[in-house]
């Protein structure tokens, strides 16, 4: 196996490990741990075998092309920096696999915890070694995914469920914003390959989309690590267990941030956009965290703040744009996940032996557990920048930065006070988290008796202290080489020479050091007393949180401004939405057309056929008056719209249409006959002849001029393009080709059923759905009481037949319906034989499944019509339902068909077959699927007809339910 | 030829348009009914009127395209008209439906 192997593997096995973790009980602690621990060490394992490959500034990478053709691969590519994150992620996970074991209770559900701790793993680990720009914006959305689970692990805590909501909605969105930063960074490189990307710097950013894109990834970066103005979700999430913040929330999850800063640093840095905006986030976020640190109560909630502070460091770090600065930052990345994770740690167990992390109630706790509070206070040590500690080597590079002049401005003039202020509040809440836990009068009242926890549990905490103090004292041989090869990894031949050794001699840096020190101390001494009782968050900014500033906001975005929007724009009736919507298609009709009366052709009355102009009178005649009675004479409407289809039937038929003549003939008189079923169940209403008021008439004016505006703007319209020579088109291979590829002479045929057969079955489908919709509704449906009575003719002649003794009921209208209905029974076969035929010729001449479906529906129909529903169902039975599936069935096997033969989806062929008596004929597998249109068509029409035909029936046999039904 | 078409279809248009502002349903039905001719004829005339030139092949051999209209606007149309009678049934199912549920015409389900 070469390296480049294992870099999948990596990153797989810890979701792997996730998916079994979930297997065993919820409760089985040990097996977990034992499983997560294999797990992280199997990892751990991996990367530490592939540092000879990164070792000398050289990549590993491995790519699997996933869609070429958009430049979206998975890539997985591992340099120096990688694997030093890699080392972090792997190392301080297995140290939390561990330390989570005693630090659960039995009564937690660990099952979980460990399954998305292994899956936060394997999302960082994806993220760190991602080659490529939108695997890793979708890497970084996934740690904010899981950390949101994590930090709501105790879903039954309210504190829990609000700080992962408000982690969720700040990472995530700065998640959203990355993503959108990384397009825009693979736009301007020409690639989304990371390599790539880092070899286009200058390209990059002296693009105009350079300052955007920019803002984009800060957005994301300076979110995730909890930069100021977006630090507050930070402390929030320290509802999540021990183990998670630990882990996520102080060595791997917030370095994400930082890390991205760092990877894109040789292609984004330098510029005073960067410098202004970076340096801004990272100094105020590292003097304000710091800070506010000082006045926590809540033990994790000081280390959060810190945590918050050390990122700033590292933020302001990176702005300053020198090689140095990185080696710092990168440096100081690697010292804070050691000392910060081994306190967070320190923390749970103090928690967890006492009941509380409340630092009001706990002290004097050295003499009970004297171990861990010397662990503890050495790890602090390394938090404040003691010497012979490996915090306080990382922060002398600092303050060396800060001291730089790097761009000349108040920043930068400011840097090294605010740097020395900061690192005085650093010293101020290291000792008074030591000396208010650990030193002091024994405290009483605590939850729990305070005892030393299991060896097990402090181990982790020993290990990372031990490696605290290790690269404190011996940084060159300890951790040199590791960070030598991650900063050659980013800066490449930038590198500078810099020295990691403890002793500098005295300098200013050592002179800040020793300031911060002793202010730091003065500080707590002075606040000592009022810190043992106040209430928690710094004076004058308690009031001032971010969490309930974001809270506010977010109420007024999601909940204010949208029920003002929907005040002003929504409404819960039809009209005034129709009227908006008409208007808005009128005015940008008018928009799109402006300005363009220059091009247009002049109108000419030139050509005019009296013919088709007599036709189109009568049409508009009928449409106006369709309009004018749709109120009051619904029947009357209804003939005037048919004449209105009438008119563009026999438009088709003059205007070389003769497909759409048959098929709008057709459709038109089953859409008459529908209308005619569903008449029967609407109200009277009596023609009013009192005068309409002002607002009627208003609003009747202003509809008048939408609908006229809206006529004129689609008759304009119409009639320019039909002038302008019509351009190329598809059309034109469609006939080309229509013979030679689709063997059939009907074109519109042949392109319904062969070259867009797709569409067409789009269209079938929506034709059945519609057709089950129908038939669905009217099953429940229960009729106005008004309309529920049998018609007033119907029941004069039921009447009439009852009084005589030799006459049945129903016979009356029986008599009137004899000539009509004996015709039109001897007319289905007649209808049969039609439908027939305009589906055999429909491949060569017009026809064609739809119409021949509607042929068909319209014979059915007629035998309803003749016999009514009874007299019909008794000898014929008609399953519309069973139409409609054996032809989606025909269609989509006939599609299926093709694949047989190595062609895609509704591939058709053809052939001509000589058969007896008819002769030649053209057989294509098109026809087939013609075939399936037009039993579907049969069965959706005549399923929505008879469905409407059928609620007389049914009324009559519930006479007097309707009032009791479906409310 | 094109200024009738067009007339035609600004009218159709109108009409529809006005009453698919109406209060009733039943002006709806009929309403969206001779909007969707309007459209149909719309689209069809994108392919430019022709007189007898109907695209149906006369036999095999090359073809002069010119010799025929365009047959994409009609393919598009006819399964228009389709659809369109399978939305008319469904609006006028919702109508009925409507009515029953509500006891009302009105399209907001009740008057006012």
């Amino acid at each position: 196996m070469e390296a480049s192997d294992f870099l999948p593997l990596l990153v797989a096995i810890p979701f792997l490990g996730s998916i079994l973790a979930l297997l065993p009980s919820p409760r089985a602690r040990n097996i977990e741990a034992w499983l997560g621990g294999s797990v992280t060490l199997c990892a751990l394992l991996i990367v530490v075998f592939l540092y000879p490959a990164v070792e000398n500034g050289d990549v590993v990478k491995r790519t699997i092309e996933w869609v070429p053709a958009l430049g979206l691969s998975v890539t997985l590519r591992m340099d120096g920096f990688a694997w030093l994150f890699s080392v972090l992620i792997t190392g301080i996970g297995f140290l939390v696999v561990i330390y989570a074991r005693y630090y659960m209770s039995p009564d937690d559900p660990v099952s979980r915890f460990y399954a998305l701790l292994l899956a936060f793993m394997g999302a960082m680990l994806g993220l760190v070694v991602s080659g490529h720009l939108i695997m890793l914006a979708v890497f970084w959305e996934l740690t904010s995914v899981f950390s949101f689970l994590l930090i709501g692990y105790w879903h039954h805590n309210q504190a829990a469920r609000d700080g992962a909501r408000i982690a969720l909605t700040i990472t995530g969105t700065g998640g959203l914003c990355l993503l959108l930063g990384m397009i825009l960074l693979g736009q301007m490189a020409g690639s989304y390959d990371l390599d790539a990307v880092l070899a286009a710097g200058d390209i990059i950013r002296s693009h105009a989309l350079y300052v955007p894109t920019l803002l984009l990834i800060l957005a994301g970066a300076l979110t995730k690590s909890a930069q100021f103005p977006f630090h507050f979700w930070l402390p929030n999430a320290m509802a999540a267990p021990t183990p998670v913040s630990a882990y996520l929330h102080s060595a791997t999850m917030v370095k994400a941030g930082v890390f991205l800063l760092t990877r894109f640093w040789p292609v984004l840095s330098g510029t005073p956009e960067w410098f202004t905006i970076v340096g801004i986030a990272g100094l105020t976020t590292l003097l304000l965290g710091a800070y506010f640190a000082i006045f926590q109560q809540d033990l994790k909630g000081l280390l959060a703040y810190s945590t918050i502070s050390h990122l700033g460091l590292i933020t302001a770090l990176l702005s300053f744009g020198s090689p140095l600065s990185l080696v710092a930052a990168i440096f100081h990345m690697m010292n804070h996940a050691t000392f910060k994770a081994s306190l967070f740690m320190a923390a749970g167990i103090i928690d967890h032996e006492t009941g509380t992390r409340d630092m009001r109630r706990l002290s004097g706790l050295f003499t009970a557990m004297p171990y861990t509070a010397t662990l503890a206070i050495i790890a602090s040590a390394a938090m404040a920048g003691v010497p012979l500690l490996n915090g306080f080597l990382s922060k002398e590079m600092f303050f060396a930065q800060a001291l730089e002049e790097h761009q000349r401005s108040f920043l930068d003039s400011s840097a090294p006070y605010v740097a020395t202020l900061a690192g005085a509040f650093a010293v101020a809440y290291s000792v008074r988290f030591i000396h208010n836990v650990f030193f002091g009068p024994k405290a009483a009242n605590l939850p729990k008796q305070p005892h030393e926890p299991p060896a097990l549990m402090r181990r982790p905490i020993e290990l990372l202290v031990i490696a605290c103090v290790i690269v404190g004292v011996i940084p060159g041989l300890s951790v040199g080489p590791f960070l030598h090869t991650a900063v050659v990894s980013v800066l490449g031949e930038q590198t500078p020479t810099y020295s990691l050794s403890v002793w500098h001699g005295f300098n200013i840096p050592l002179l800040m050091s020793t300031i911060a020190m002793v202010a730091g101390f003065a500080l707590y001494w002075a606040l000592r007393n009022y810190l043992r009782t106040c209430e928690e968050g710094p004076p004058y900014f308690r009031r001032l949180q971010g969490q309930r500033i974001f809270e506010r906001v977010l109420v007024t975005v999601s909940w204010r401004w949208a029920r003002a929007v929907e005040g002003v724009l929504a409404t819960r009736k039809l009209q005034p939405q129709m009227r908006l919507l008409v208007l808005t298609a009128l005015l940008a009709g008018v928009w799109a057309m402006w300005g363009t009366r220059d091009v247009l052709p002049a109108l000419t009355v030139h050509g005019l056929d009296p013919v088709l102009g007599a036709l189109w009178a009568i049409g508009a005649f009928c449409a106006v008056s369709a309009a004018y009675q749709a109120k009051y004479h619904r029947l009357a409407a209804l003939i005037l719209m048919s004449g209105t289809g009438l008119a563009t039937c026999l438009s088709f038929v003059w205007l070389s249409a003769p497909d759409l003549a048959v098929t709008q003939l057709l459709v038109e008189i089953v859409t008459t006959v529908l209308i005619l079923l569903g008449l029967r169940w609407l109200p009277k209403r009596e023609e009013a002849r009192a005068a309409v008021d002002q607002t009627t008439r208003l609003r009747r004016h202003r509809d008048f001029f939408l609908a006229a505006g809206s006529g004129l703007g689609a008759a304009v319209l119409a009639y320019f393009t039909m002038l302008t020579p019509r351009p190329p088109s598809v059309g034109d291979f469609y006939l080309e080709h229509a013979y030679s590829q689709g063997g059939g002479t009907n074109v519109v045929n042949v392109i319904l059923v062969d070259f867009r057969g797709f569409d067409t079955m789009g269209e079938i489908v929506v034709l059945a759905v519609v057709g089950l919709t129908v038939f669905a509704l009217l099953r429940r449906f229960r009729p106005a009481e008004d309309t529920a009575e049998t018609p007033y003719q119907q029941r004069e002649q039921d009447q009439f037949d009852d009084l005589r003794r030799d006459r049945e009921v129903g016979e009356t209208l029986k008599d009137y319906l004899l000539v009509p209905s004996v015709i039109m029974r001897w007319m289905f076969p007649v209808v049969v034989l039609l439908a027939a035929y305009l589906f055999i010729r429909g491949h060569d001449l017009p026809g064609g499944g739809f119409a021949a479906g509607v042929a068909m529906a319209i014979g059915f129909l007629l035998q309803y019509l003749a016999g009514g529903a009874r007299w019909v169902e008794e000898r014929l039975r008609i399953l519309p339902v069973r139409w409609i599936g054996s032809g989606l069935l025909v269609a989509v096997l006939t599609g299926l068909g093709s694949f047989l033969f190595g062609y895609p989806f509704l591939t058709s062929y053809f052939q001509y077959t000589e058969l007896p008596f008819i002769g030649k004929m053209p057989t294509a597998s098109a026809m087939l699927f013609d075939l399936g249109v037009f039993s579907l068509v049969v069965g959706a029409t005549v399923l929505m007809l008879i469905a409407i035909a059928h609620q007389s029936l049914r009324v009559r046999a519930r006479p007097r339910q309707a009032d009791g039904g479906q409310g | 030829m094109e200024l009738v078409v067009a007339a035609a279809i600004g009218i159709l248009t109108a009409s529809g348009v006005w009453l698919i502002l109406r209060p009733r349903t039943y002006q709806l039905v009929i309403g969206l009914a001779l909007l969707s001719y309007a459209v149909n004829l719309f689209i069809f005339s994108m392919g430019r009127l022709r007189v007898n030139a109907p695209p149906v092949l006369e036999g095999g051999g090359t073809v002069d395209v010119t010799a025929y209209t365009d047959p994409l606007p009609q393919a598009l149309v006819l399964t228009a008209i389709v659809i369109g009678f399978a939305t008319t049934a469904l609006f006028l199912v919702v109508l009925i439906v409507s009515r029953g549920l509500t006891g009302s015409d009105h399209v907001d389900g009740r008057e006012g």
